[in-house]
């Protein structure tokens, strides 16, 4: 009985070495025939994915062309990098990027560190019911769309909005704030940090509730004061999530949140609030500049990848977190 | 051995409550203000200056005149069609390529993993996905939207984690019962997902909901059109005409009564929803994060 095991299993092993030299293909038909209910289940995911990403992936080709729809991308005249030239030459480029980082850096600056001190404040409270309901309400915002968010933007921004009523109190002249070049990237972002603020906080606090509270314990015991506290067991113990989300941001460092400028934009205020993004969206579905457009978004797509690849770098490098 | 709290550390807490309170204040105002005003007399909240504490002259005229409104009605009733589709298609799409890639059996799926993971850090943008749904023959028809987001990558992720920490023991049971990958999948690893899966039916349910830009630029139909969409015309559309110096048709125009009672009429689903997940949240966010 006991022989009979081992050569059982010494037959499994030679099997598996054997497995091993088959090339991938072979052994993935080989997992297909023992399992085919598996893989029938993960293909219909490979063919969305293959419909509705790869497809349109493909479709970047036609940045290189002059693409007409009727021909097709094997039909229409390839230009190489004609509109890339374009786009660096466009009148609106330098304007396009400066607004792109300026949104984007704001947002950074201010939106970014604001949900970890909130974060840090709330775990900090001596109540804890009332945290609940502070961070009940705190995510609130996140979860209003973003056509309503920008029409209550709009209203409380209107000359004869909440906001214009106490800047009149305060004897202020009312203007349509959203008609004032000047004042669109502090409305975005202060916008931006009161929808986002609690629902960012989330993976602050939980990194946070992961803390192992021996290490409270042993600073208390060596009579570390709470400021002392979180100079040396909380705030290095969320380091890595800090540094994981500040990566992952960079990554979006041109794409601004494009359906939030779209919806409160006017042309009057183009030269503070048109993005790179918008731009492509204007380009492309309303002024049919199909090859032009994708161009600028394969562009802004290009530098994005490449900004988070280097940041992901820069940390691993730093502090040894990264993404991959 | 309770140590007494310093007086610095006791002003911090009152600090932080009061700091906290006002935070929650400045968070909730706006949401109470529309509500507020969607329940106000018309004439009487353009005159009143300064904050709204409480409706002025409490009524429904407003959400009388909303829920006739053919058009309101219509998007509120194409969304829930076109949202209730897309959740069902989401869920078995997301179910499949999760059980999928929580199988250690399943070779391939560390090509199939970065297959996915790749779509998160590049897209075709919008003219190929636009022309993709010409090529489809999806244009003008709701399957363009259904279809568009039929699964997310970052919800499968979150999805896979919870399927790899069902215990191999109850699987391994099931499968000498006789279960095949589907009853598995449907009998035992999903009814062990409840929260997670809860948590991305969420997540999808508010992404759809919330949709207008796709609908926007595949619809063409205003039949057709989900609430969003509606609402961007009824709320934004009409208010950039008079930021541009254009005096909106007294016809057209809806007073702002009105305006704030849609507000209130398409964000209350959400908003009932989401607070009874909330403590599943933060498992998502982390895996998100650490994974994506």
């Amino acid at each position: 009985m006991k022989r009979k095991n081992k050569e059982q299993q010494s037959g499994a092993v030679s099997g598996g070495s054997l497995a091993a030299k088959k090339t991938g293909l072979s052994r993935l038909i080989f997992a297909i025939k023992t399992e085919p209910t598996l893989y029938l289940m993960i293909l219909p995911v490979i063919v969305w994915y293959i419909l509705f990403h790869y497809k349109p992936l493909y479709g970047i080709l036609m940045a290189f062309q002059d693409y007409s729809p009727g021909k097709g991308i094997w039909g229409s005249r390839w230009i190489g990098f004609e509109h890339f030239i374009n786009f660096f030459n466009d009148v609106y480029f330098t304007r396009l990027l400066k607004n792109t980082l300026i949104i984007s850096v704001t947002t950074l600056i201010f939106s970014f560190p604001a949900p970890i001190i909130m974060a840090l404040l709330l775990n900090e409270l001596p109540f804890k019911r009332f945290g609940r309901v502070v961070q009940t309400i705190s995510y609130m915002p996140h979860f209003i769309s973003i056509v309503v968010i920008c029409s209550m933007i709009r209203s409380f921004t209107m000359d004869t909005g909440v906001i214009n009523q106490f800047v009149a109190m305060f004897g202020g002249e009312p203007v349509t704030m959203l008609t004032k070049p000047n004042l669109f990237v502090p409305i975005y972002v202060i916008s931006d940090i009161w929808q986002e603020l609690g629902w960012n906080s989330i993976i602050y606090l939980a990194a946070l509730a992961a803390v192992d509270p021996q290490l409270y314990e042993a600073a208390k015991i060596d009579g570390a004061n709470r400021w002392q506290q979180l100079c040396a067991v909380t705030l290095p113990s969320i380091v890595p999530t800090i540094i994981i989300m500040l990566v992952l941001r960079m990554g979006s460092l041109l794409s601004v949140g494009f359906e939030k400028v779209m919806l409160l934009y006017n042309p009057g205020i183009y030269e503070t609030a048109d993005v790179i993004s918008t731009y492509v969206y204007r380009k492309g579905i309303l002024e049919f500049s199909w090859s032009y457009s994708t161009a600028i978004g394969f562009f802004n797509s290009v530098i994005n990848f490449i900004l988070i690849v280097v940041t992901n770098k820069l940390s691993k490098m730093l502090t040894e977190t990264s993404l991959w | 051995m309770k140590i007494k709290e310093s007086f610095g550390s006791k002003l911090f807490n009152w600090f932080n409550v009061l700091l906290m309170s006002l935070i929650t204040f400045v968070t909730l105002y706006p949401i109470l203000h529309v509500i507020f005003a969607s329940f106000s007399d018309g004439n009487k909240l353009l005159a009143h200056i300064g904050i709204l504490l409480w409706p002025i002259d409490f009524n429904f005229d407003a959400y009388v005149y909303v829920f006739k409104d053919a058009m309101i009605l219509r998007g509120y009733m194409n969304t829930i069609i076109i949202v209730a589709t897309t959740l069902v298609i989401n869920i078995i799409l997301t179910s499949f390529a999760a059980y999928f890639l929580s199988r250690k059996q399943a070779y391939g799926r560390n090509v199939v993993t970065f297959f996915m993971m790749l779509t998160m850090y590049f897209s075709g943008g919008i003219v190929p996905l636009y022309f993709t749904i010409l090529d489809l023959g999806l244009y003008n028809s709701w399957w363009a939207v259904i279809l568009t987001s039929g699964i997310s990558t970052y919800n499968t992720i979150i999805l896979r984690t919870a399927f790899v920490s069902v215990p191999d023991a109850l699987v391994e049971s099931a499968q000498i019962d006789g279960a095949g990958h589907m009853t598995i999948l449907f009998k035992v690893v999903l009814p062990l997902s409840k929260a997670t899966l809860a948590v991305i039916i969420l997540y999808y349910l508010v992404g759809h909901w919330n949709e207008w830009f796709a609908a926007s630029i595949f619809l063409r139909d205003k039949l057709k059109r989900p609430l969003q969409l509606m609402l961007r015309e009824i709320l934004i559309e009409s208010s950039a005409g008079e930021e541009a110096g254009v005096q909106a048709d007294q016809a057209q125009a809806v007073s702002e009564t009105v305006k704030y009672a849609i507000i209130v009429v398409a964000s209350f689903p959400v908003m009932c929803i989401y607070p009874f997940l909330q403590k599943y949240f933060a498992k998502g966010a982390m895996i998100g994060a650490v994974k994506g």
